[in-house]
């Protein structure tokens, strides 16, 4: 039986929080370094209040500098500590894509297994708060592309406490994808909870007819559109992917085996997206195991609108889960 | 500084360590022992050799894809470099990185980066993590002149300056950033000043001359130790070969390599010593053999090697263990 004493409820945003917390409380090398996440308490709010805790040489505030901040992490990195690196959004992470590719990922290979990077780099991801083009990015498939990271998908309170910390006992570099979206979402946490493996899809709600697989933001939409299909009499499996590289691929053959029917929603643009290597990955070992052709929910092909209707449309929903699903089951 | 007769000797010896060594790899690669990209260091031998020289065995250098001298002055033996080129499992990296990818986490050697400025801020993290555990060493990083139009060299700068970071920049400046000249690049060639302009302690240096390279280096490096923050040199040289073993050199014209010729540091080097009747032909003549004895071991020992199952391929993608 739970008993509120079991269980506490907090924000996603103040479960990373605890999580940083946490580790620079235990560790005396984990710091964190980002734009804006000392004096103005982080662009999301995540480390407010750790710099009068931690003070500036701990919450180190950076200048404008992707590549810069990001390649000095992976110096210090390589140098002993145990950086956080915060990039304020995905979309300026692109100015760090040759530290982050060409550096962490590689060295440990290239140096033939002399210098390994022990980095782990925290991102706000995704769209849906009417940001424009340039502030909605979601582009965790590009990471995900490359051998060397491993990228995490935090979308659940605990996750959002836990993986943070198996990030950093990792002797590799890590990406930690959070979305803008869940900051606000509030949770239960159990008080037994703990660090949890970087490995490993996890089953967000149970079904027997169609499984949506998904990640990250769109957990609670794919929720939503299970509850909504529920009412429907239709019994949907939703598998959140957690990692996305490595891609739990045992975990995705296992529940399509069962239900037979497959839906992936990827807020990514769809072409050459997760949701392509997890329908790839699909066909490849478990082709004859679908009833019907699998379908993807993912971002309309297009930059995304400010315009609320506009940026709506443009994103998945959980009427257009709702509707693939239904078609894939030929309802 | 040091002008001991055997101090100056070991500095000769050391360039001429890697020039013969280099001359090597040239045959070497018309021999196809060597293959993909190959870029010689050969005249610029007085940079790395007079910075190697100010530093300590604990010290960290982050070099560049032109790099088997610095890897060499740093302590590197010249063996799992010779066998590293030839793609060998006894090589630096284990035959993964080739020419341009020297690693050697015992002599602090974080590559043989080949992403133009990519090493920059890189070597201020290395220095982020000595200022943040109190740690009296210095990181040091060469790039070329060509390095200083990218945007990561000013990040980089500019972090190191904030943060008062224990770093040396040297600006290896052979005035072509592969085929394309300095002045044709970069609006202000004056590139101390321009390092200066990030309130870093920075001057230019005559590159050709071991002896003001390393007064210039031990200088620097004292001011890094002494909590003076980033220094930052630009030493002006030049490579007497093509940018990589594929340039046709039609960016520039035979006279103007002639003319730097002349300022060999390596002959400039040996003619002071003659002239102060330090060093004799005897002497030229057992350096000259023991280097030969060296580079002939390097290439028996990369000859001897063995090539690294293509079932380790995916061998440190990932860490093996996990060291907490």
């Amino acid at each position: 039986m739970t008993t509120t004493t079991d269980v506490r409820t907090l924000t996603y945003r103040e479960a990373v929080r605890e999580a940083i917390r946490h580790a620079m409380q235990t560790d005396e090398r984990v710091f964190l370094m980002g734009e804006d996440i000392g004096m103005y308490g982080g662009c999301y709010a995540v480390s407010k209040g750790l710099l009068d805790e931690f003070g500036p040489e701990r919450i180190r505030d950076t200048p404008l500098s992707e590549a810069g901040f990001v390649g000095a992490g992976i110096g210090a990195a390589l140098g002993g500590m145990r950086p956080i690196v915060e990039l304020m959004t995905i979309n300026f992470s692109l100015l760090a894509l040759d530290q982050i590719v060409n550096t962490a990922a590689l060295y440990l290979h290239m140096s033939g297994g002399q210098f390994n990077v022990p980095v782990v780099i925290r991102m706000p991801t995704g769209a849906g708060r009417q940001v424009a083009a340039q502030h909605s990015h979601s582009f965790e498939s590009w990471y995900a592309n490359v051998p060397g990271l491993k990228v995490a998908s935090p979308a659940t309170i605990e996750d959002a406490r836990w993986m943070l910390w198996t990030a950093l006992e990792d002797p590799d570099p890590v990406v930690i994808f959070e979305h803008v979206g869940l900051y606000a979402m509030s949770g239960e946490l159990g008080n037994d909870a703990g660090p949890t493996p970087l490995d490993g899809a996890a089953v967000r709600r149970s079904g027997s007819d169609v499984t949506i697989v998904t990640y990250g933001g769109n957990v609670p939409k794919a929720l939503s559109a299970a509850d909504s299909l529920a009412d429907d009499g239709i019994s949907a499996e939703v598998l959140d992917l957690r990692m996305l590289r490595p891609l739990d691929t045992g975990s995705i053959l296992y529940s399509v085996s069962r239900t037979h029917r497959l839906v992936v929603v990827d807020e990514a643009w769809k072409s050459v997206s997760v949701a392509a290597e997890v329908i790839a990955s699909v066909a490849e070992h478990a082709l004859w195991e679908l009833d019907a052709p699998p379908a993807r929910v993912c971002t309309v092909e297009a930059p995304i609108p400010y315009a609320q209707h506009m940026e709506e449309a443009a994103l998945p929903q959980p009427a257009g889960i709702v509707r693939a699903v239904k078609s894939v089951l030929g309802r | 500084m040091n002008t001991d007769r055997e101090h100056l000797i070991d500095l000769l010896r050391a360039m001429v360590r890697i020039r013969r060594f280099e001359e090597r790899c040239a045959e070497l690669y018309q021999a196809e022992k060597i293959r993909g990209f190959l870029h010689l260091y050969i005249g610029e031998e007085a940079v790395a050799v007079g910075v190697m020289s100010a530093l300590r065995p604990d010290d960290a250098v982050v070099a560049t894809y032109r790099e088997h001298g610095h890897a060499l002055a740093k302590g590197v033996e010249a063996g799992p470099i010779m066998a590293e080129m030839y793609g060998k499992l006894e090589g630096t990296s284990r035959g993964r990185g080739g020419s341009m990818h020297l690693f050697d986490a015992e002599h602090r050697f974080y590559g043989g980066n080949a992403i133009v400025a990519g090493g920059l801020p890189l070597a201020v993290g290395l220095a982020l993590a000595d200022h943040m555990m109190d740690r009296d060493r210095v990181s040091v990083v060469f790039f070329g002149e060509g390095a200083m139009a990218e945007g990561e060299f000013h990040e980089a700068l500019n972090l190191a300056s904030l943060w008062n970071l224990p770093v040396l920049f040297c600006c290896e400046n052979n005035l072509y950033a592969m085929g394309t000249a300095l002045e044709r690049s970069q609006a202000q060639t004056q590139l101390a000043l321009r390092a200066s302009a990030y309130g870093v302690s920075a001057w230019a240096v005559d590159g050709m001359d071991v002896m003001a390279v390393e007064e210039a280096a031990v200088r620097a490096v004292e001011g890094v130790r002494a909590g003076g923050g980033p220094h930052f040199l630009e030493f002006q040289t030049y490579r007497f070969r093509p940018h990589s073993m594929f340039d046709p050199e039609l960016y520039r014209d035979k006279a103007e390599v002639a003319a730097w010729k002349e300022r060999d540091p390596i002959p400039a080097l040996e003619q002071h010593l003659r002239a102060l009747d330090l060093i004799t032909d005897a002497d030229m003549a057992e350096m000259e053999a023991a280097v030969a004895a060296e580079v002939d071991a390097a290439v028996a020992f990369a000859e001897a090697g063995t090539w690294e199952s293509v079932d380790d391929l995916t061998r440190f993608v990932h860490s093996e263990e996990v060291s907490v």
